[in-house]
Order: structure tokens, then C-alpha cells, then sequence
């Protein structure tokens, strides 16, 4: 019995070092402590091209990171990317003629969703759609109009 | 399906085969209540498969076991687990659990399957190891123990629930003459002072026969002789009486099939997977 | 030749007939299992023997694993200028891929060989022939507990694995090799994410023990019932299981991280 209640000790000790373990990856290690789950409100915008975005980008605001991308997809009537964006609900302040760009971190670095707040008073709510966009910069398209011009200005010459 | 009742095991037209090989061959066999029976034959006659069979850990191809009036190859798995209640097995080796110690073996049929307070557990499994003589050895671990007294400690746990059937797996072997003859006693005072009956799986005749009240000799599948171990020792089959008498050479040659010593000596023999 | 090709022919085929008595246990063991439940005593027992006599290799190895990652990122990452991501290379490397994959081959060499000796010494003295006959079935009273101790104990041995191993990045690099203690930590929280890395790393591990776990009771309960058989069966266990842990990493990785 006394070895019996030792080992249970042992076992106790060697869950419980476990879970703090799993807690100490989940909370110190992951980004679980600043990832406010599903708590926010959604709203969309379309883009005409959104790059290498991918969902679960950040969304951020002055650099501040506010949000998430939720979902990405191809509206079928417009034919453009319609991307649904879930901002955190302490941020309910962005004016409804708020525009969003697609931005790279770095030159190589993963690309973000930026936004610019507007001047309206009413604010964006669950379910509104930010109109202004800028989608994301594409290197071909920069080359390729970098080209044209510079043969459009040898031509005027 | 009617079963005679003085017999608490019938076997009916039994078959057993292992691979190619038979094991038992339209075996027929009855043991009455209340006694000790000697199941005796060579090595290889499938002496431990029977008692495998019987317990319904082994599947015959053909025939019937009945124990107590059930066919034990036709009960579903939890009506095979109440009738093994009632049945305890001793190993060639005593089977003990090796990481418990001895008392906590004895008790092990106990806690598995009632839920008696512990102080009752303790005093029925003492009871048990006081009736084989190692009530002082109830600390020990099995690694400790000698090989007569592993299988004494495995026998009070075969009675630990008070079976009506005890079924021996050559209990004689490799055992000294003291030891020998307490395991004899044993067996032969457990049964008649518990009421059991006892199947005794042996090829150390003498003893076998001493406390055996019917002898059963087994060999090429089938039952050859039974009786009393006098009647069986008077029997008129040479082979049994090779048998029971441990001569040399008889019915069963000294030597294994081989071919002729001409052949293997004179000529050019062959051995055995080599290639040209 | 057509020796040869018989000799393939025949380890083939036995192969293939492990492979389905494994899964043919399998089928037989998921029945037991509740009842294993039913039994916490049991369970703790195996945990003890599991999970604490596991922990000692699994701390030791999952810290210096964490040094050397440390040290190597270190030098990597020195040469383009971002020291400071030091820590999220040692995290990222501990919980999606070293955690879980070195957790499970230090718990098939530990806990996987272990049981499977167990097993099949029960097996060759009779102690389970000897349940079955006291009417205990060996798979509710043996195995289960095993398993559900097996299962349970992997995820929380890779966990510690991979914590002390980002303490141990943690000692070389910020100790050590000067990385700044705030950007250590921030790189990896905003680097790691979640659900992404820590929940799949947990599934990694919950998937490796209960594959680690399921070999070594199979080949326990499989062996040659002799001395030779259960050493083999323990080398069995071992080389299976690593093979196994291996393989379904790459399978699981490219379900993870690819879609």
C-alpha cells in the first residue's frame, strides 16, 4: 500500500508537469494568449488580384495587428477574390470608408491585409463590406508596366 | 442432449488436428464426479491440448466437450467465462503472475470476481495457502519461490474460488521425492476434502497411478486402455504395458525411423537439404 | 534463383500476415478498451511504468535536443543577420516535427520494448494462458491498461519534450550566445501559431503513441513464446515502431501543412 501511494504521487507528479508543459507550449510558446477565438465581427472586401494572401494573414491597423483573414474565395459574379476579414471586437472603430490594401512584410516576407481608416462617422459593422481596395502588387505586372512605359517614352522621343 | 449426470465431463467423438498433424481422432472419454482421474500418455500426444480443449481455450475441429452438462464450444464468451469460474487450471509451471506477490496471486481470482471486503479476501486466501502448507510464504515473490512450491501456491489459487473441477498440467514433472510426494497428497486430500473432481495430465505413471482413481492412456488420438491403474496394468496390449511399465523397446522402437544402416552406412547417403 | 525468389515470396507473405494479424488484434482490442477504463487502478500502474520511468530520457534528451538546436540555429542564422529568430526556429522545429517524432522513438525504445518483453514473458509462462483459464480476459485485464496508459502518457511526454527543449534553445541562446530574452519569446509567440503547430503537434503525438502502443502489446502478445521469440519480438517492436513513426510523419506532415 505505502509503494501503491508513492507511485500514485509519482503519476500525479508526472500529469500534472504534462499539462503545464502542454499549457506553458499553448500559452507562452503559441500565439493562443493573443488570438481572441471567433470573438470579432466579419466584414468583406474584393480584391482584383490578392497575391500569396493567405488565410489567417493579419489584418492590421497602423501596424497593429486588429484582426484575421477568415476565408478567402472567387466571387462568381464579379469574378474577383472576395476575402472575409474577422476584426477583433475591441476594435469597433473602423469608419466605414475604411480601405484595405494587400501588403508585404519585408520583400519576401508573408503578405498582410492593411487598412487605412476614412473620415465617415458610422462604423463598420458585422456583415458590411469595405469597398476601397488595393490589391496586391504583383512583380510581373510592376516589370511588365516599367517596360511599356520606358518603350512609350523612347517612342515620344 | 441429455447428459448422464454422475459424469461431469463427457467427450463425444472428438477430433483435434494441429496443422497436419492429428492430434486426437474421434476421442471419446467420460470422467465422473467426485474422482481423480489420470489422463496418461507419451510426450506429443496432445495431453495439455486436451486439457486446453476442455477449458475451451482451444476449439475442436469435430465432437463435443460437455462440462456439468454444457457444451463448452457452443457457450457464448461470458457463459465460457462463468463456467471457467468454476474450473481451475494448474500449469506445468504454476503460471503465477510474476509481479505479484504470493498472497496478492492467491487473491487475484478473488478480487477479479467478487466484491468481498479486503479482510474477507485476506482470510479466504490464507485459508487457501494455509491448505497447501505456504501460509508462511505469502510475501515472497514467485522469482523466489522453488518450483514445487510455485506449483502449490498456483494450486491454492486454482481452489481460490472453490472450483467443482481442478485440472492438473503435468504437475510431477521435475520435481524431487518430497516434493513430489506432498503434491501427490495434496491433490489426493484437496479433492476429497473439497468435493472436487481432478484431471490429472501425467507421464510419471507411478505417481499418477498412485492417487489416481481411473487411469485413461492416450495415444494415437484415441483412448487405448482405461480403468483402474491396477486393470490398466494388467492390460494385454503390449503398448500399453511399454507404457506402463517404462521398458526401453517394445511396440515403440528404441529407434526413430530411419533408413536402412546399410544404406546410410554402405552407401552413398543423403543428408538432408544439401543440393547437387 | 527461384530459391531466392520462394525465400522473398515467403517473407513476403509473411509480412502481409503480421500486417493483418495486427489489425485483426486491433479489431479484437477496441471492445476491451472501455472496460480498460472502467479499471483506473489499472491504468495508473501502467502510467507509472509509461509515463514516469519515461520522463527521465525524455527530459534529458528533449533539453540537450533544444541546446543543439540552439547552437546550430544560432550559426545559421547569425550568418543572415536575424539571430533574434532563434527562437521561433527552435520552437517551430520542437513542436511540429522533433517533439513528437523523437518523443515516440525514445518511448518505443523505452516504454514500447518494455511492454512488449512484458507481454510476451507472460505469454511464455503461461500467466495469460493461466487468466484466461481463472476466467480474466487477459485483453480487459493486460492489454487495455497498457494501451490507454500508452495513449495517454505520449502527448504529455512529447509536450515536456519540446518545452524543455525551447528552455534549453532558451539557456544557449539568450544565456549564452547574447539573443535578447524579449525577442526570443516574442519571435516565437508571434511565429507559432496555435492551431497550426501546437494542436497539429498534440495529434502528431496522440497518433504516434497509440500506433507505438498498439505495436508493442501486438508483438507482446505475437511472439514466439520462447526466450529467443520475446528478443526478437522487442527488436520487432522497435524497428516497427520507428519505421511506423517515421512514415506517418511524412503522411501526416503533408495533410497538415500542404492544404
Amino acid at each position: 500500500m505505502q509503494e501503491n501511494s508513492m507511485r500514485d504521487v509519482w503519476v500525479g507528479l508526472f500529469v500534472a508537469l504534462g499539462l503545464v508543459a502542454l499549457g506553458f507550449l499553448a500559452l507562452r510558446v503559441s500565439n493562443l494568449a493573443s488570438l481572441s477565438n471567433d470573438a470579432g465581427y466579419g466584414v468583406t472586401a474584393q480584391f482584383d488580384n490578392i497575391g500569396g494572401l493567405k488565410v489567417r494573414a493579419p489584418i492590421k491597423l497602423a501596424g497593429v495587428v486588429v484582426g484575421r483573414v477568415e476565408s478567402i474565395a472567387v466571387d462568381p459574379q464579379t469574378f474577383r477574390a472576395a476575402v472575409g476579414l474577422r476584426i477583433e471586437n475591441r476594435y469597433p472603430i473602423l469608419p466605414t470608408d475604411t480601405s484595405a490594401a494587400i501588403y508585404t512584410s519585408g520583400l519576401l516576407g508573408e503578405q498582410y491585409i492593411g487598412l487605412a481608416p476614412g473620415a465617415e462617422e458610422a462604423v463598420l459593422k458585422d456583415g458590411d463590406r469595405i469597398s476601397l481596395t488595393q490589391s496586391s502588387i504583383v512583380l510581373e505586372n510592376l516589370i511588365g508596366q516599367f517596360l511599356y512605359n520606358k518603350a512609350a517614352e523612347g517612342e515620344k522621343q | 442432449m441429455s447428459m448422464d449426470d454422475t459424469h461431469l465431463i463427457e467427450i463425444r467423438n472428438l477430433s483435434f488436428r494441429r496443422g497436419a498433424r492429428m492430434i486426437f481422432d474421434d476421442l471419446n472419454l467420460s470422467i465422473p464426479r467426485g474422482s481423480i482421474a489420470a489422463i496418461m500418455g507419451p510426450s506429443g500426444t496432445g495431453k495439455t491440448t486436451l486439457l486446453k480443449l476442455i477449458g475451451g481455450q482451444l476449439r475442436p475441429d469435430r465432437g463435443e466437450v460437455w462440462v456439468d452438462g454444457q457444451n463448452v464450444h457452443k457457450l457464448r464468451h461470458s457463459a465460457l467465462y462463468a463456467l471457467r469460474k468454476r474450473m481451475g487450471m494448474l500449469f506445468q509451471h504454476g503460471a503465477l503472475l510474476t509481479d505479484l506477490s504470493v498472497f496478492e496471486n492467491v487473491a487475484f481470482p478473488l478480487r477479479e470476481h467478487t466484491r468481498l471486503p479486503e479482510t474477507m479476501i485476506r482470510d479466504m486466501a490464507l485459508m487457501k495457502l494455509n491448505a497447501v502448507g505456504l501460509r508462511g510464504a505469502r510475501d515472497m515473490m514467485p522469482a523466489e519461490l522453488s518450483g514445487g512450491m510455485a506449483r502449490r501456491v498456483a494450486l491454492a489459487r486454482a481452489i481460490a474460488l472453490d472450483p467443482m473441477l481442478v485440472m492438473y498440467d503435468e504437475p510431477f514433472t521435475g520435481q524431487d521425492p518430497i516434493t513430489l510426494g506432498v503434491l501427490v497428497r495434496l491433490i489426493r486430500t484437496l479433492n476429497d476434502a473439497l468435493g472436487l473432481s481432478s484431471i490429472l495430465v501425467s507421464h510419471d505413471v507411478a505417481e499418477a497411478a498412485s492417487i489416481a482413481d481411473r487411469v485413461y492412456v492416450l495415444a494415437g488420438g484415441k483412448v487405448v486402455a482405461s480403468g483402474t491403474a491396477d486393470e490398466v496394468n494388467r492390460s494385454d496390449s503390449p503398448w500399453v504395458r511399454q507404457f506402463m511399465q517404462g521398458l526401453p523397446d517394445g511396440p515403440v522402437p528404441f529407434q526413430y525411423p530411419a533408413p536402412a544402416l546399410e544404406d546410410d552406412f554402405l552407401g552413398q547417403g543423403s543428408t538432408k537439404g544439401g543440393c547437387a | 534463383m527461384i530459391r531466392l525468389l520462394a525465400a522473398l515470396g515467403q517473407r513476403a507473405q509473411s509480412a502481409l500476415a503480421r500486417l493483418g494479424r495486427l489489425h485483426l488484434f486491433l479489431l479484437g482490442l477496441l471492445p476491451a478498451l472501455p472496460g480498460g477504463l472502467l479499471r483506473p487502478r489499472l491504468v495508473v500502474d501502467q502510467l507509472f511504468h509509461i509515463g514516469v520511468l519515461s520522463m527521465q530520457i525524455i527530459l534529458v534528451s528533449g533539453a540537450f535536443v533544444g541546446l543543439v538546436l540552439g547552437l546550430q540555429g544560432y550559426n545559421i542564422l547569425i550568418t543572415y543577420g536575424s539571430a533574434e529568430s532563434l527562437g521561433v526556429v527552435v520552437a517551430l522545429s520542437l513542436v511540429r516535427e522533433l517533439g513528437p517524432v523523437i518523443t515516440a522513438l525514445l518511448f518505443a525504445g523505452r516504454a514500447g520494448s518494455a511492454i512488449t518483453a512484458e507481454i510476451g514473458l507472460m505469454k511464455s509462462t503461461e500467466q495469460l494462458a493461466g487468466m484466461e483459464m481463472m476466467a480474466v480476459d487477459p485483453m480487459k485485464r493486460v492489454i487495455a491498461p497498457r494501451f490507454i496508459a500508452g495513449f495517454m502518457a505520449m502527448p504529455l511526454l512529447a509536450a515536456l519534450f519540446s518545452a524543455v527543449g525551447v528552455l534549453g534553445g532558451f539557456f544557449i541562446g539568450v544565456g549564452t550566445l547574447g539573443v535578447d530574452a524579449g525577442a526570443y519569446w516574442s519571435q516565437i509567440e508571434s511565429g507559432v501559431d496555435f492551431y497550426d503547430d501546437i494542436v497539429n503537434g498534440v495529434i502528431k503525438s496522440l497518433v504516434f503513441g497509440a500506433v507505438a502502443i498498439w505495436i508493442a502489446v501486438f508483438e507482446g502478445l505475437d511472439c514466439v513464446p520462447t526466450a529467443e521469440g520475446v528478443s526478437r519480438a522487442t527488436t520487432r517492436t522497435v524497428v516497427n515502431t520507428s519505421l511506423a513513426v517515421l512514415g506517418l510523419d511524412f503522411i501526416m506532415t503533408a495533410l497538415m501543412f500542404n492544404i
